[in-house]
């Protein structure tokens, strides 16, 4: 299984092919329509992650000590950025998941979506997602 | 549109270009050079040149406290500062000056009211009646105060254009309400009430009125006299004017009789350990050190909206007004929520399958500033069953060109989201 920096590479290296902003989002919003729906039955208040304009809702579980997500939100842009955490974390050790760094982000300009004024909640998702691997990871080690 | 305002028709037009040269902010590229097109006026206006000026000047020149001093700059600034008081009674057409209080800003004075008036008034079983439509500061200050009180608030009902429902407002209005707390424009709707008369049927019953003038004081020429209302408030920075300065007019009998919110000084006349009397008005009100600056700097900003012309100005924004609402229209898919038959400049609407927060994403890169989401209205929101809108509202240093922008932007979110 790729780790962490070997698919944050690839996603720089798809985003790079776009030379323009607009390419880019193109490309976002379509990995996430390619998303796959989160059942409805985990649409509720304790999967969803605070500070987004739009719904999002995250869930994980563990398996073998590698954390694996599943996401969803209304908007098709918040949509695209669980999309590209979740292909960069999940399935990953724990460990590797509350480590990463995902300067990535920056790499395929998406930056300005990370700072905590924007309203999109990406801050809160990359949080919340480091939360579950990190009580994961204890439960695992307990 | 608006009847009350409808500007006259001998008005000379409005030379845009020159004032849209009087405002900096308005001439800036973002991201890969696009120019900003700023539609998000409800929220916040830019300022002209004369405000940002002022406000330096002061810092430079006359800066120094007010109402205290002996010494010449001190004389000068609150010279300034009680002039700023002195337009702002002009621009509401308020009787006295000692009825104009300094605040923060809207919100600050409806608390106001509700710390004073309302704790003084309110008693259990009481009812204060709002609307539908009202931003969250003219909704949670009256709630924070009910639960208090052992008091409740009632809701007059909304319609599917945007209007309130009046009938209903006149069945709400009986014996236990002590207070209509109503905004005068809808931030989310452009909707202008019919405040004169809802005035007039509160007054039959001998209830007094608060306008949250916010989104009216930019559009509107106000004259709290006509209108009756017993307060009205409004925001600087909405006015072309600094953040941090607002508003509160209130009748001079009414203000008297309150009791003083904040404690502190400049808010008395003597203090001893036994016993503090308090300063007249409006002084009463205005404990600490006000923004001295912000005054000011208002001042200036209603100076200039004066010399511009409040009629052309307004008769500037309707024409834009109708051929906004024209163009958004004709976009496939478009649903403008909001369809008052009084409204001010303001373009609230969705489009089908398509998320606002999505649609305020993809305009913001194309350099169009719109706002998205629930505009601190969400009652209204959950009146209309949606989760948030897109709203554009304009300015009169807006343009057609600004709303063309604004349309082209729209279909490539479309053709990019649909």
């Amino acid at each position: 299984m790729s780790t962490i920096a070997e698919r944050e590479q690839e996603i720089v290296d798809a985003f790079a092919l776009f030379d323009d902003w607009m390419g880019r989002y193109e490309y976002l919003i379509d990995l996430g329509r390619e998303l796959p729906p989160l059942d409805d039955a985990y649409k509720t208040d304790d999967y969803k992650i605070h500070g987004c304009q739009s719904q999002v809702w995250i869930r994980a579980e563990e398996r073998d000590g590698r954390i694996y997500y599943e996401g969803d939100s209304d908007a098709l842009i918040t949509r695209g950025l669980v999309a590209l955490l979740i292909r960069v974390l999940s399935g990953q050790p724990a460990d590797a998941i509350i480590e990463a760094d995902l300067k990535f982000l920056d790499r395929i300009g998406m930056q300005e979506h990370l700072s905590p004024t924007r309203k999109n909640g990406l801050a809160s998702m990359i949080k919340q997602m480091k939360l579950y691997a990190l009580a994961h990871g204890q439960t695992a080690r307990s | 549109m608006p009847a009350s305002g409808s500007p006259s028709l001998t008005a000379p037009p409005l030379d845009v270009d020159a004032i849209r040269a009087d405002f900096p902010a308005l001439h800036q590229t973002l991201y890969d050079g696009r120019p900003l097109v700023y539609l998000d006026n409800a929220a916040t206006s830019q300022k002209p040149q004369v405000v940002i000026d002022r406000v330096r000047d002061f810092y430079a020149r006359e800066n120094s406290n007010i109402h205290r001093g002996v010494h010449y700059l001190s004389q000068q600034a609150t010279e300034a500062y009680e002039q700023a008081r002195e337009t702002v009674r002009r621009f509401l057409n308020a009787r006295r000056r000692t009825e104009i209080v300094f605040t923060r800003g809207t919100t600050e004075s409806i608390n106001l009211v509700a710390a004073t008036f309302g704790r003084s008034r309110l008693e259990r079983g009481d009812e204060i009646v709002v609307s539908a439509m009202e931003h969250h500061s003219n909704i949670v200050p009256w709630q924070m105060l009910c639960q208090e009180r052992g008091a409740r608030l009632r809701v007059i009902p909304v319609d599917d254009r945007g209007e309130l429902d009046e009938e209903a407002y006149r069945r709400l209005l009986t014996e236990r309400t002590k207070l209509v707390a109503l905004c005068h424009v809808s931030n989310t709707l452009g909707t202008i009430n019919p405040v004169q008369r809802m005035i007039a049927d509160a007054h039959g019953l001998g209830i007094p009125v608060l306008l949250d003038g916010a989104q009216a004081a930019p559009h509107l020429p106000v004259d709290v006299q006509a209108l009756d209302c017993d307060f009205y408030c409004f925001s600087g920075h909405k006015v072309f004017g600094p953040t941090g300065i607002g508003i509160l007019y209130g009748k001079e009998a009414l203000l008297d009789a309150m009791p003083p919110w904040q404690g502190g000084g400049d808010m008395i006349e003597t203090v001893s350990f036994e016993r503090t009397t308090f300063n007249e008005l409006p002084h009463k009100f205005e404990a600490g050190t006000p923004h001295i600056a912000g005054g000011i700097g208002l001042k200036a900003a209603l100076d200039y909206v004066e010399a511009r012309g409040r009629t052309a100005l307004a008769r500037h924004e309707d024409a834009l007004l109708a051929y906004a609402t024209e163009r958004l229209t004709a976009i496939e898919g478009l649903h403008l929520i909001g369809t008052a038959r009084e409204k001010t400049s303001v373009l609230s609407f969705v489009l089908d399958g398509i998320h606002p927060y999505d649609a305020g994403t993809l305009l913001d890169r194309l350099g169009i500033a719109v706002r998205t989401g629930h505009h601190c209205t969400q009652p209204l929101m959950q009146r209309f069953g949606l989760p948030g809108t897109i709203r554009a509202s304009l300015a009169f240093y807006n343009t057609t060109d600004d709303v063309d922008a604004l349309v082209d932007g729209l279909h490539r979110v479309r053709s990019l989201l649909a």
